[in-house]
């Protein structure tokens, strides 16, 4: 029986342990008018080399293309040690720290992790991690209307340039609370939020400001304007990051005269693969005086009965396991074994290497878009400074585009025209320190000619 | 010689040393305006590539898991997680596939969620299933949300009640609020069946939904469901299944059958995915008819033999999105594998020797003299111990219990849930552990339970031979210490 070690001795002597004739009576407290024929509805099994054939036939079927795709996700190189070392079981199948003498590994690794990130953001604390990026600015929403005390209006701005996937996730999992969220328009032009946009609602009670650095179009942000006017009229300032920008661009805890209040992001640019998506993790960092507000898992450094220092789960009377229904969150299980993967990661890097994959994947998108705006047709949509991604205008709809060249296995982008219906025809691209000139190259010819053959079709 | 104690990765660091081989070497300044530019490094070690990999695994060393220890703790289903499901889940295809890119590209990956789609319907008997919700929490998210949406379509705008029982997991009333829902509590009778008087009085115009859990965290099956539908049903509410317990009745009674009106599964319980030191976790939805036009997307449809993402423009009632793309993908690809293991009769298989360890583990723990919190009923593949005669008797409590197994080399139960029963040890073995190790198990309890009597402070000052001794979480709570600052 695959997993399962039971001789038939072993069941006999256990049957006659329990008192029970066989297996069946065991369930003789489920109702006979509910028990199920069985499962005819799933196939027979498959041992191990079966499963691994057919999984590698999925797995050929769908290919390598060459990605240009950001939007959120980002194609870096992830070292060899560290995924060697996240499948190792004492991480892969341990769970949640609750004896923390069983489980200090795990713990160390968790502090050492809140530490880079509450320095990579420059605030004071970080939880141990939130699901991913999108659903942790929805808990900073939430935690920013308990936190900010002066405001009674749970009224949050929420940028046009915010990934708009993750405005969604925020209507869905905080709009049940009877938050109200409104929209700031970016600048056409530049493609940055107008700070000015804020001007209208200056005097008003605004529970908090979100803010994305670099935005979703990858159009750097002016962070510090934005932070000031939200201090200035009482709100607080939410931060979504690229925790791969921080290592060159001003995190949070700069931004303004007295820096951010909460910054959130998807930790999955720090060694955590594409994966159609996920599992990724979603980080928090914020001051110190908000630590009781904030969602989720937090560890820290004490001392043992010896005097001796260890490691535990801390402040869990924010948690729904003590506090229920007046929990901070319903958080319980969060993304442990990717946060594994980004502490590794981080410390192979260090803070040269993150800057160095920062600075190298902004040179890369810089030589994608002059590559690419060179074709006929193609142009860039913005003109202020931007990190690894630009968006592009083409003069016909994208999607058909996309197509063409998935078929020459090149993934081209993410089509945005849906989301951003003033752009008209728009692309967003991406390349990090993964995409090498050739790359880039093989993409210029391949959108010339693509574009090329549909106007010829046309 | 395994590791006992680890300096922390910072106290490794010298200014200038790096893991070199792992970033472009290439100089590049970044192109960025002075006033948006970083002042200062951020504190990251500075470490050789072994460096890290002996400090990352010296720290796994300081773990238990499943992989070293047998970890019976109730209402985690920490069963052995199969290495094929890792291995065949990180193939380079699966492991680099961009979330957005076409899905002429995606055939493959899609396919795979449709048919795990597929087999959690047939597994549950519901009638629609969604992927995407990344945690069991995060599926009760959704369930409840649909729920509101549901009673909302109907413009029954007055039922914002949840039900849900005193054992209930503390996600399920936290969830409640999250969704904006209040919360109403239910007793449990003696015997571990809810009280339906109490339910009769409780539900009314108000009632959105219960939510539920069968069998319940106590460890037995809730015999009454029939009646208990019901009367949810009949009062015009909801009923919501907590799949946290699915590991007990896997193949042998389905949740659609018994009347529920949506579940989520911990795939990472039931279905093997790894727990990862506090998650990934994933928590697919399942729902009757009457929420299908409700449930979160993307879900994966299918056109005859092409596969699609279904999202808002062909769910317009759906809840929405509760990601930044689709899930915790990785995840289910581990459990699909898993799944297909098994097999029809190896899903059945785990409900049945899950079943067997438990009421073994549970049959030899109560002749060696330990109290069960329900001796009268059928321990499901979860029971509880109640240490409160011992507690009472040598002022040895369940936490010390707890601790002391460490020494003895088992993770503890789930010590102090759920909160009716007092000093109490909820107990989960897993289909996947051996009688040899059960009575290890058995063993080192009557071993504890001897020094209890006779050396209880071995007991109250446990663990003795592990990295650490017992914390103290006052301290850490006043003292507050979550991040290192260099000296």
């Amino acid at each position: 029986m695959p997993f399962i070690p039971h001789t038939e001795d072993d069941i006999r002597t256990m049957l006659e342990a329990i008192g029970a004739p066989d297996i069946d009576a065991l369930f003789d407290e489920i109702p006979a008018n509910l028990r199920a024929p069985g499962l005819p509805g799933v196939p027979p099994a498959l041992n191990e080399m079966e499963v691994g054939r057919l999984l590698a036939g999925f797995a050929t079927r769908d290919g390598r293309p060459l990605n240009f795709i950001g939007a959120g996700a980002y194609e870096h190189h992830i070292p060899s040690a560290v995924w060697a070392i996240v499948t190792r079981g004492e991480f892969y199948s341990a769970y949640t720290p609750y004896q923390a003498e069983a489980s200090q590994g795990t713990l160390q690794l968790l502090y050492e992790y809140q530490t880079m990130m509450a320095s990579l953001t420059a605030l004071d604390i970080s939880n141990a991690s939130l699901y991913d990026g999108a659903s942790g600015l929805a808990e900073a929403c939430l935690m920013a209307v308990r936190a900010n005390r002066k405001s009674k209006s749970q009224r949050i701005l929420l940028p046009a340039a915010l990934n708009p996937t993750y405005r969604d996730v925020v209507q869905v999992i905080a709009g049940n609370q009877n938050i109200a969220f409104e929209l700031l328009p970016y600048d056409q032009k530049g493609g940055q939020t107008l700070v000015s946009a804020l001007e209208p609602y200056s005097g008003q009670d605004i529970t908090a400001v979100v803010l994305q650095q670099p935005n979703f179009f990858g159009t750097l942000e002016d962070a510090d304007a934005a932070t000031d006017w939200a201090h200035a009229n009482n709100a607080l300032l939410i931060g979504v990051v690229n925790p791969t920008s921080l290592a060159v661009l001003k995190p949070p805890g700069q931004w303004g005269r007295l820096g951010a209040d909460i910054a959130v992001g998807d930790g999955q640019p720090l060694g955590v693969p594409l994966s159609s998506g996920g599992p990724y993790f979603g980080f928090m960092a914020t001051r110190t005086e908000h630590v009781r507000q904030m969602p989720g898992r937090i560890i820290g450094r004490t001392l043992d009965l010896d005097g001796k220092p260890g490691f535990t789960l801390t402040l869990q009377a924010r948690e729904q396991h003590i506090r229920r229904s007046k929990a901070t969150s319903n958080i319980c299980t969060n993304q442990g074994l990717l946060v594994t993967a980004a502490t590794i990661y981080m410390s192979l890097l260090g803070a040269r290497g993150l800057a160095q994959v920062a600075g190298t994947s902004m040179q890369r998108t810089q030589q994608l878009v002059d590559a690419l705006t060179r074709v006929p047709g193609v142009r860039l949509a913005f003109d202020r400074p931007r990190f690894h991604e630009a968006v592009l205008l083409l003069d016909r709809p994208v999607k058909p585009v996309l197509e063409a060249l998935a078929r020459r296995g090149i993934v081209g982008g993410a089509d945005i025209s849906a989301r951003y219906p003033s752009l008209g025809n728009a692309l967003l691209v991406c390349a990090t320190e993964t995409r090498t000139l050739a790359d880039i190259d093989t993409y210029a010819q391949a959108l010339a000619e693509t574009m090329r053959n549909s106007a010829a079709a046309a | 010689m395994k590791a006992m104690h680890e300096k922390l990765i910072f106290e490794h660091s010298a200014p200038g040393r790096s893991a070199e081989a792992q970033y472009p070497q290439v100089p590049v300044e970044a192109p960025i305006p002075a006033a948006l530019r970083r002042a200062g490094a951020p504190l990251l070690p500075e470490v050789s590539e072994l460096q890290a990999v002996r400090h990352f695994t010296r720290l796994s060393q300081l773990n238990f898991s499943i992989d070293t220890h047998f970890y019976p703790l109730g209402s985690c289903t920490m069963k052995y997680n199969p290495k094929a499901c890792n291995q065949y889940a990180m193939l380079p295809e699966l492991l680099n596939r961009h979330p957005l890119a076409p899905e002429s590209t995606g055939q493959g990956i899609l396919q795979i969620l449709y048919e795990l789609q597929e087999m959690l319907k047939e597994v549950t008997g519901m009638r629609g299933v969604s992927l995407t919700p990344m945690a069991g929490a995060q599926g009760e998210f959704a369930g409840v949300a649909m729920i509101r949406a549901y009673h909302k379509a109907r413009k029954d705008l007055a039922r914002v009640e949840i039900i849900v029982p005193d054992a209930a997991h503390g996600t399920n009333p936290a969830t409640a609020t999250m969704c904006g829902c209040t919360v109403k509590e239910i007793p449990t009778l003696p015997n571990g069946d809810i009280d339906l008087d109490s339910l009769r009085a409780a539900v009314g115009p108000q009632t959105a939904g219960i939510m539920l859990t069968n069998p319940s965290t106590i460890g037995v099956f809730e015999r009454h469901i029939d009646d208990l539908r019901r009367i949810v049903h009949e009062a015009g509410g909801l009923l919501y299944y907590d799949g946290a317990n699915l590991n007990a009745i896997l193949g042998k009674v389905r949740p659609g059958d018994m009347g529920f009106d949506v579940i989520h599964m911990n795939l990472h319980k039931t279905f093997s995915t790894p727990h990862g030191g506090g998650g990934p976790g994933s928590g697919a939805v399942g729902v009757s008819e009457r929420l299908l036009p409700f449930m979160p997307v993307p879900i994966v449809g299918s056109d005859g033999d092409r596969y699609r993402w279904l999202d808002e423009k062909d769910l317009p009632q759906t809840i929405g999105r509760l990601s930044g793309f689709m899930g915790n993908t990785g995840v289910l690809l581990r459990a699909y594998i898993y799944m297909r293991m098994l097999g029809r009769d190896g899903m059945q298989r785990v409900s049945e020797f899950a079943t067997l360890n438990s009421n073994y583990l549970a049959a030899r723990l109560r002749a060696a003299g330990f109290e069960l919190a329900y001796p009268e009923r059928r321990a499901s593949h979860e029971f509880i111990v109640t240490l409160r005669r011992e507690a009472h008797e040598w002022g040895t409590n369940a936490m010390d219990f707890a601790k002391r197994l460490l020494d003895y080399g088992f993770h503890a139960p789930t010590t102090y849930f759920p909160l009716l029963v007092p000093e109490c040890l909820l107990i989960e073995p897993t289909e996947t552990e051996s009688k040899e190790e059960l009575d290890a198990f058995v063993d080192a309890m009557i071993a504890i339970r001897r020094e209890a009597e006779t050396e209880p402070d071995k007991l109250k000052g446990a663990p003795w031979t592990l990295p650490v001794r017992r914390l103290d979480d006052v301290r850490a709570a006043k003292q507050l210490d979550l991040t290192w600052k260099a000296a």
